[in-house]
């Protein structure tokens, strides 16, 4: 991975901001939905679809693409926004969310949608998905199967990369850690797994509904390699990325830590806006808000110049 | 009268007709559809040797996953495959999958819609001296209600070899149940199998009621026919070895025919087969309908012929249900 250039990182700072207000436009639409998590992975997010994936939005099937699964199905509408700003549909669409006929269901579905590789929201599931598309790399690679219609792999000889991203609050699933031990065993080192540190769950603080500490060590005790970021620092968050792809005989863990509801003030770190509907005026302080910071990055970039 | 079209074997009324698990079918299955495409991969959670993937694990050893005690984990990792031109069949004691594991399936393999194939062993009450707690009394009826699954249920191992096989051949999610107890194979080579298809196996000459069985219980619902024959009381024996979908058209039209319906199989009645054929009937041709299977309770440890005895399962019990149904008609 190149090194990340000052233009590339000010248009990735950019287009988190527009995530972000994306999904405050999109949940105060619908009336309902989830907010804290979906701005905490935005900057997450913006580096993913816009800098660390393989993939084309144009072709969105394409057999050798990265993989990106979204175990947290509730952050969807941060997912849909960063879909319709990388072109696999038009942006206009995000305003259907959570609608009747609408593509943007509530929780991801992969078969309404292009880009969506799995459906999720009952949590837990997705470390094991993610799991199982990365063992179909391997297999491939190993040469132990090839598609009886046209002789050639499947997939294309495990060239691709599978990244989750997980919620702290779901590795109270039991389901989370036996896709743990498994990625281990196989020696998934294709599989990356972020997780989205940011201490709230739907009850409030995740060390109080129950304690998910010493997180790393848990990690690292079930034979992963393990990273700690700054989930709001994109160069460090792609650094990590870069560590785990050099990292050949065991899967990695990129433990970002992050700010629930970073970037509108009145959200940050308040576990009550994992999901609540918008009182009158809150959807539009929050998007001065982040319009604001927008002008402010802006300038600070020009100033740079 | 047998139903020279269906093939059935030779001996089957005879004392020494061969014995034989469905699992040993499900066993064969794999590895034969294993051998047409090498897509196929197979997932045990540490059964392999009594849900019968030994076979397939000796034969392709880099295409088998060994889950350990994790059949939550097993069903999305199947998941995961199921989307990136895999074809994986999971197996495990139907207790634990599709019992255990069922909201991962329903979510990650039915709406995701992935190409994943489930094997449910150990089901039915003749599973035996291990107790209600494996054997698995519910399973049709929790696969049958989630959308995009299909759900087989061969009556030998014969018919399990050849729903394995075509499970690898049909596109998306399939429940295929298998049971561990040596029954009569009664089916041949010769015998057609086609998925979707109900198919009749007896059929006298004035039929006055039809049976509707799945799975091994097929067997006594045969030689129920054969004694009710004698008792001057015709009957039609169909093998509904697909639940779902029901092949409604043949079982709405045999039962029109009769104008009474018993259904047989070693499962809840409620949810189960029977469930099914009356819902069926209720909408096309309601119809007379009584059904032999379990009545809302679990089982227990004995063995397997004391079980079906108690609970009342055997040909003796699918005589006295055709009696009962048979009142009902005039």
């Amino acid at each position: 991975m190149d090194l990340l250039h000052e233009k590339t990182l000010h248009f990735l700072e950019l287009t988190a901001n527009r995530l972000r207000e994306d999904v405050i436009r999109m949940v105060s639409g619908a009336g309902s939905g989830h907010i804290a998590g979906p701005l905490d992975i935005a900057d997450i997010m913006a580096a993913m679809y816009f800098y660390v994936l393989r993939h084309d939005p144009k072709n969105p099937h394409l057999p050798e693409r990265d993989r990106l699964v979204l175990s947290c199905g509730h952050y969807c509408p941060v997912l849909y926004a960063a879909l319709a700003r990388a072109g696999y549909f038009h942006i206009d669409e995000l305003k259907t969310l959570r609608t009747l006929d609408s593509r943007l269901q509530g929780h991801p579905h992969r078969n309404a949608l292009p880009g969506i590789e799995t459906t999720s929201g009952p949590l837990g599931s997705g470390i094991s998905q993610a799991a199982g598309i990365a063992l179909a790399a391997h297999l491939d690679r190993n040469g132990s199967t090839t598609s009886a219609r046209s002789g050639q792999a499947s997939s294309p000889r495990g060239k691709y990369r599978v990244y989750c991203i997980a919620s702290d609050g779901e590795h109270q699933e039991g389901n989370t850690w036996e896709g743990i031990m498994f990625a281990a065993k196989q020696n998934l080192s294709n599989l990356t797994v972020i997780v989205d540190r940011n201490n709230i769950q739907i009850d409030g603080f995740t060390e109080r509904v129950m304690p998910l500490e010493p997180f790393s060590a848990k990690y690292e005790s079930f034979g992963w390699h393990v990273v700690e970021v700054d989930g709001h620092n994109i160069p460090a968050f792609i650094g990590a990325i870069a560590e785990a792809h050099a990292i050949f005989e065991k899967p990695t863990v990129i433990i970002a830590h992050t700010i629930a509801g970073k970037g509108v003030s009145f959200m940050e770190r308040d576990y009550t806006w994992h999901s609540k509907p918008f009182k009158e005026g809150e959807a539009d302080t929050a998007i001065k808000e982040l319009k604001e910071s927008r002008e402010r990055m802006v300038v600070n970039h020009e100033n740079k110049d | 009268m047998i139903n020279n079209d269906a093939h059935l074997s030779e001996k089957l009324f005879a004392d020494d007709i061969p014995q034989v698990p469905t699992r040993n079918g499900y066993g064969e299955g794999i590895v034969l559809a294993g051998e047409e495409n090498p897509n196929v991969v197979a997932l045990c959670a540490d059964l392999t040797d009594s849900t019968r993937v030994d076979a397939f694990k000796k034969k392709f050893p880099e295409r088998f996953i060994q889950m350990g005690v994790a059949e939550q984990n097993m069903a999305t990792v199947a998941a995961g495959l199921g989307v990136t031109g895999k074809i994986p069949f999971i197996s495990s004691y139907a207790t634990f999958s599709p019992g255990r594991n069922w909201e991962q399936i329903r979510t990650t393999i039915c709406y995701n819609d992935a190409n994943v194939k489930i094997a449910g062993h150990h089901t039915g009450v003749s599973v035996g001296p291990d107790g209600a707690t494996h054997q698995a009394t519910e399973d049709i009826a929790i696969m049958r209600a989630l959308p995009n699954m299909r759900v087989i249920v061969p009556c030998d191992a014969i018919e399990a070899r050849k729903a394995t096989m075509a499970a690898a051949h049909i596109w998306g999610p399939i429940y295929l149940r298998f049971a561990r107890e040596k029954t009569p194979v009664f089916t041949t080579e010769e015998t057609p199998f086609a998925p979707g298809r109900a198919q009749i196996l007896w059929e006298s000459k004035k039929p006055e009621v039809l049976i509707v069985g799945c799975g091994p219980l097929l067997y006594e619902a045969l030689c129920a026919a054969h004694d009710l024959e004698k008792e001057k009381i015709g009957s039609i024996v169909v093998n509904c070895h697909t639940v779902k979908p029901l092949d409604e058209r043949v079982i709405v039209d045999l039962a029109q025919r009769t104008g009474a319906v018993v259904t047989v199989e070693e499962h809840q009645v409620a949810g189960g087969l029977g469930g099914a054929v009356a819902e069926a009937l209720a909408r096309h041709k309601p119809t007379p309908i009584e059904f032999v299977g379990m009545r809302d309770t679990f089982g227990e440890s004995g063995t397997p012929q004391k079980l079906l005895e108690k609970y009342g399962m055997g040909a003796k019990y699918i005589i006295a249900a055709v009696h009962k149904v048979y009142k009902r008609k005039k």
